[in-house]
């Protein structure tokens, strides 16, 4: 992989080399509870060096519990949490760990030169502040106050705080939220950067787009359990619907009948018909029914994969 | 390309150097912010001024001209402790900023110091504005040497009151902090002579004004300019001790609390 022939070329600098199979960080049949509610569920996850990691999941599954777990902010009731091979709560753990979090405001009376040029100095080693601003793409806004800046812009702020200490290992929690799609391909470029350059990272989204672009291996939780996990081949396949939306009279029963139709609903005026295999049944109804319109097909949204992974018929669910 | 640059870091021992460096750059920035953010610095250094421009000079060449110079100076440490670190450590709690501090290598103390000493800062920035304006405006004589233990007295008056904006910070609501530490300092600096001197006030209120610490600090101030209280400085050097290890207690316990809890 090229990840390992970047590696190979730096390790002279370090004694103890990293490999694609070396444990960087280790959540081990973790349970967390917040009172009655149970954030994680005898959670199990393990980052190898070097790897992109999604974890993936809908709002309250558990993602940003597990990356604050790992990060040493917050502490299990059961189960063991290693990072580097200590305990996250230890100092020395944390320079080689940068990490952005879902932050409601940082300091606005601060130009983001100045809260770069103060993160940088937290880490023994860091990154030149002219590379943060080049990775980040900070370079048009470094002087303005972080109060004025615009939602994608103070998310790249984050990125550049996240990356300017030179960490080994990454955490993106949500990274992409706010931003429009532009700033998000960049952002997923510079991921694939760190990656390319040996770092580990662990990234939480809701998007299965994101997880399926920029991940070796997707964890998906609900629930603070784990659904399921693999390659995002191996994720997709489990999940692979298409959803159909249209206007017909066809009766909904008839298009349940239709092959590879795993599931028909109705929605207001249209139907909408979830189907592993959209062409054959598309070109089926489009003959059938003269009148049809409206017509849709989309990958299906992760909440339908969702309930396809966590329902009881499901396989995947062992 | 991004690749070379972000390559595999060897660890470096962190040395004294690392640590000078994040405790003076986090202190230059943290002082930097709240100069800027308008609604601290305006507020802090502006009423102890204001206020001597209309008490101070309209008493020119009596006791009170020289008199509210200690006095408000002691109100510029306080209001600047008060709401510089609880209302700052607060805001910073609930929008998850500190959050991601805790998270990176920064030593925790870093934190506070930095907060502890910019606000130190703005209580000198007012001592001098204060000692300016009283010589000048107020018909005020004093010595240098008056000058300098008022600035090493608010100086040290800084850690009490960081102590007890700490732990505001950990049990106030931060939208409600403005209010709280309104209802909370406004009373206390009137109870323990920041306006006029402690005889001057209703018997009841002269009952709880030794349980102030507010009370100890303005007569160590007062002192330097004759104008304390009978008895000795030790006492209230004591009081203001004591006073320090009960707010950093209580903010220990409730600290640790709320992580066992987290």
């Amino acid at each position: 992989m090229s990840a390992t022939a970047v590696l190979t070329q730096t390790t002279t600098a370090w004694p103890t080399p990293l490999s694609q199979t070396r444990t960087v960080a280790k959540l081990h049949s973790v349970t967390k509870r917040y009172g009655q509610t149970t954030a994680l569920d005898k959670f199990s996850m393990e980052l190898r060096a070097g790897e992109v990691v999604a974890l993936l999941g809908p709002n309250g599954a558990g993602k940003t519990t597990a990356v604050r777990l790992l990060l040493g902010l917050i502490s299990s009731d059961f189960g063991s949490v290693r990072v580097f091979g200590r305990d996250p709560r230890d100092a020395d753990a944390r320079t080689r760990i940068g990490a952005m979090l879902q932050i409601t405001r940082v300091p606005e009376m601060l130009r983001v030169r100045e809260h770069i040029d103060l993160f940088r100095s937290y880490y023994p080693n860091p990154l030149p502040a002219a590379e943060v601003m080049r990775i980040a793409k900070l370079d048009g806004f470094a002087n303005q106050m972080f109060g004025q800046l615009s939602g994608g812009q103070k998310q790249r702020t984050l990125f550049g705080l996240a990356v300017c200490g030179n960490p080994d290992l990454v955490f993106l929690d949500e990274p992409t939220v706010g931003m429009d799609i532009e700033s998000r391909r960049a952002l997923w470029d510079e991921i694939r950067a760190l990656s390319a350059a040996g770092k580990t990272v662990l990234l939480t989204t809701h998007y299965l787009e994101e997880a399926d672009m920029l991940a070796h291996r997707i964890v998906v939780i609900n629930k603070g359990r784990v659904v399921c996990e693999g390659t995002p081949s191996e994720i997709k396949h489990r999940v692979s619907g298409r959803r159909i939306r249209c206007i017909t009279q066809l009766d909904p029963e008839f298009l349940a009948s239709l092959p590879s139709v795993t599931d028909v609903q109705q929605d207001r005026e249209a139907v909408v018909i979830l189907a592993e295999h959209p062409e054959r049944v598309v070109r089926e109804i489009l003959v059938r029914d003269e009148t049809l319109h409206g017509l849709e097909v989309s990958a299906a949204a992760l909440e339908d994969a969702f309930l396809a992974l966590t329902s009881d018929s499901n396989p995947a669910q062992a | 390309m991004a690749t070379q640059a972000i390559a595999v870091s060897a660890p470096r021992p962190l040395t004294l150097g690392y640590y000078a460096r994040i405790f003076r750059k986090e202190t230059q920035y943290e002082f930097v912010r709240m100069l800027r953010t308008r609604a601290f610095s305006l507020s802090v250094i502006g009423f102890p001024v204001m206020f001597y421009l209309l008490f101070g000079t309209s008493n020119r060449h009596n006791m009170f001209a020289r008199y509210l110079m200690p006095s408000y100076s002691c109100m510029g440490v306080v209001s600047a402790c008060l709401f510089g670190i609880g209302m700052g450590i607060a805001l910073e709690r609930a929008q998850g900023w500190l959050e991601l501090k805790q998270a990176s290598p920064m030593p925790r103390f870093a934190y506070l110091a930095a907060k502890t000493i910019s606000c130190a800062a703005f209580a000198l920035v007012i001592v001098a504005i204060l000692v300016t304006m009283g010589v000048t405006l107020g018909g005020v004589t004093l010595t240098v040497g008056e000058a300098f233990r008022l600035a090493l007295v608010v100086l040290a008056g800084s850690i009490p009151f960081t102590a007890m904006g700490l732990l505001i910070a950990l049990l106030v609501p931060p939208n409600a902090g403005p209010g709280v530490i309104n209802l909370i300092y406004l009373p206390m600096s009137f109870a323990s002579g920041f306006w006029m001197p402690v005889t001057y006030l209703p018997h009841w209120l002269r009952i709880i004004t030794p349980a102030l610490p507010t009370y100890h600090l303005a007569q160590i101030a007062l002192h330097i300019f004759g104008y304390a209280q009978s008895g000795s400085m030790l006492v209230h050097w004591e009081a203001l001790a004591g006073f320090t290890l009960l707010m950093l207690g209580a903010a220990w316990i409730i600290f640790t609390r709320s992580e066992a809890k987290a």
